[in-house]
């Protein structure tokens, strides 16, 4: 019984071989998911460190909801179509329509709405009313020259996509959460959030889908 | 010298406020024109030379309760020297125990050589007009000055610091706050413009390079020498996250991982930057 079988040697090797080379694979590959998440651990406890509250951002806004987390998690990766799913179909289900249903405002008021940079920086006054900068990001009317390319082009919106229900309907979710239909994206959820009241989404809208806006000139 | 330097800066000031002020159908061409020519003038005289100029007044300065210049401050490679230091920053200080960078280093030699308390070091971080400079901005000038020409070269041989970078990388990816901003949100693809100023890609040895060799730079629409800690502090603000703390680790972390990334660049700052 003590002398071992040929057999047995032959399999202990082996398995002792497989055990270095997957000791080796794990030294020379990417970090595991579990390095990866003991590396965000220290990540948060840092971050939570490094900040101080000020003006109207206090430290609950380092705190991340499930979509910023998972956008945070993959943003160095593929989304999995799993999580991309998840997140859109979250997202979906927590847009809110106005009670009265009217999703069309003033355009004028709207074009207000998409200059103005103003809101819920340290440094912004808490008591005027927020901004949503569309054009930091987006071409919209063509009179406006100064815009920027970190979202897609929106001159034509309404007269493109045609002045229906569905426009108007899809323009309001998406201004509420862009989430629901592009996870992971880099737009603000401006109703989920809080940044847009009911009526600045409404003249958004209307910027956007009204015949008359100067974006579907 | 400064009076013509001045004179330029107002010139320039003017035509950009022009163009501005001409109201939003200022055709795209006429402003980047605009902004080039400007940025073309200044490089003969770039006004971070005069913060460069007070910094290295104060070097040798005898300063705080101690009398003690920055000539016994170490930087990484000896006791008051600053040729090449800031190109091979942030690194690891055994005598402080920590991963700093330029400006965290110099408040320590404040604080541990000069006398002054922590408060005291830190009271202007950043400047707020002509009337209150910041001597931290003027030092951070001068010693990033005697870095120009030399090629960036921060080491991620000492695991604290390879740990800062990992750190940093990974916050650079953080989404939070109520726009879901992420440094990455602004900095991780090509060619991008946040209204018309181009935002460099960080996540490339390219942009990474641009960007952070230029830094610290005189920012033309403040009239001010702004800091590498400037820069994270303000980008942190417009991502509606709450006040990054002046040389808090999160912030030698992110500058870990941009420095490093910009690593083999020759370094050419202080820039000058609208």
């Amino acid at each position: 019984m003590t002398t071992r079988s040929p057999v047995t040697t032959l399999v202990r090797g082996a398995v002792a071989g497989l055990a270095i080379a997957a000791a080796l694979y794990g030294c020379a590959s990417a970090p595991t998911a579990q390095d990866d998440a003991a590396l965000t651990a220290r990540t948060i406890a840092m971050m939570k460190a490094s900040f101080r509250p000020k003006g109207q951002a206090g430290m609950d806004r380092l705190d991340q909801d499930e979509t910023q987390r998972l956008c945070s998690q993959y943003a160095e990766g593929k989304l999995p179509e799993s999580v991309v799913k998840k997140i859109e179909q979250e997202n979906l289900a927590a847009v809110k329509y106005p009670a009265d249903g009217t999703l069309v405002g003033d355009w004028k008021a709207g074009e207000k709405v998409a200059e103005l940079g103003r809101g819920m920086q340290f440094s912004d006054d808490p008591k005027k009313p927020n901004g949503a900068n569309c054009y930091a990001c987006h071409q919209l009317s063509p009179k406006q020259e100064a815009y920027g390319t970190i979202g897609p082009s929106l001159y034509q919106f309404g007269k493109k996509r045609g002045y229906t229900d569905q426009t108007r309907t899809y323009a309001w979710a998406k201004v509420y959460d862009a989430e629901a239909f592009s996870a992971c994206t880099n737009m603000p959820r401006f109703g989920q959030h809080h940044i847009l009241t009911e009526q600045q989404i409404r003249d958004v809208v209307a910027l956007l889908v009204d015949p008359a806006s100067p974006v579907n000139q | 010298m400064p009076s013509i330097r001045s004179l330029r800066l107002i010139t320039g000031a003017v035509a950009i406020g022009a163009a501005l002020l001409a109201g939003p159908v200022v055709a795209q061409t006429t402003l980047e024109n605009a902004s080039a020519k400007y940025r073309q003038d200044l490089a003969e005289g770039n006004p971070a030379d005069l913060w460069v100029a007070r910094g290295q007044e104060m070097w040798t300065q005898p300063r705080g309760p101690k009398k003690v210049s920055f000539e016994s401050c170490d930087l990484g490679q000896g006791p008051g020297v600053v040729k090449g230091a800031y190109a091979t920053l942030p690194r690891y200080f055994p005598d402080a125990g920590r991963v700093m960078d330029l400006e965290t280093r110099l408040v320590w030699c404040m604080v541990n050589q000069q006398g002054y308390t922590h408060a005291e070091a830190t009271k202007l971080t950043f400047g707020n007009g002509s009337r209150h400079r910041s001597d931290l901005e003027a030092l951070t000038a001068y010693v990033a000055k005697e870095s120009d020409g030399v090629k960036m070269n921060v080491s991620l041989a000492d695991p604290h610091v390879k740990e800062m970078y990992d750190i940093g990388k990974k916050a650079f990816f953080y989404h939070a706050g109520t726009h879901d901003f992420a440094c990455a949100t602004c900095h991780a693809s090509d060619d991008l413009r946040i209204r018309l100023q181009y935002l460099p890609n960080l996540t490339k040895p390219a942009g990474a390079q641009k960007a952070y060799t230029t830094w610290p730079a005189y920012r033309v629409a403040q009239g001010e020498t702004r800091s590498f800690q400037w820069r994270l502090h303000d980008c942190f603000r417009q991502q509606r996250f709450p006040d990054l703390i002046y040389g808090s680790d999160l912030s030698i972390a992110l500058t870990t991982y941009l420095a490093a990334s910009a690593n083999g660049a020759v370094y050419v700052g202080p820039g000058i930057k609208l």
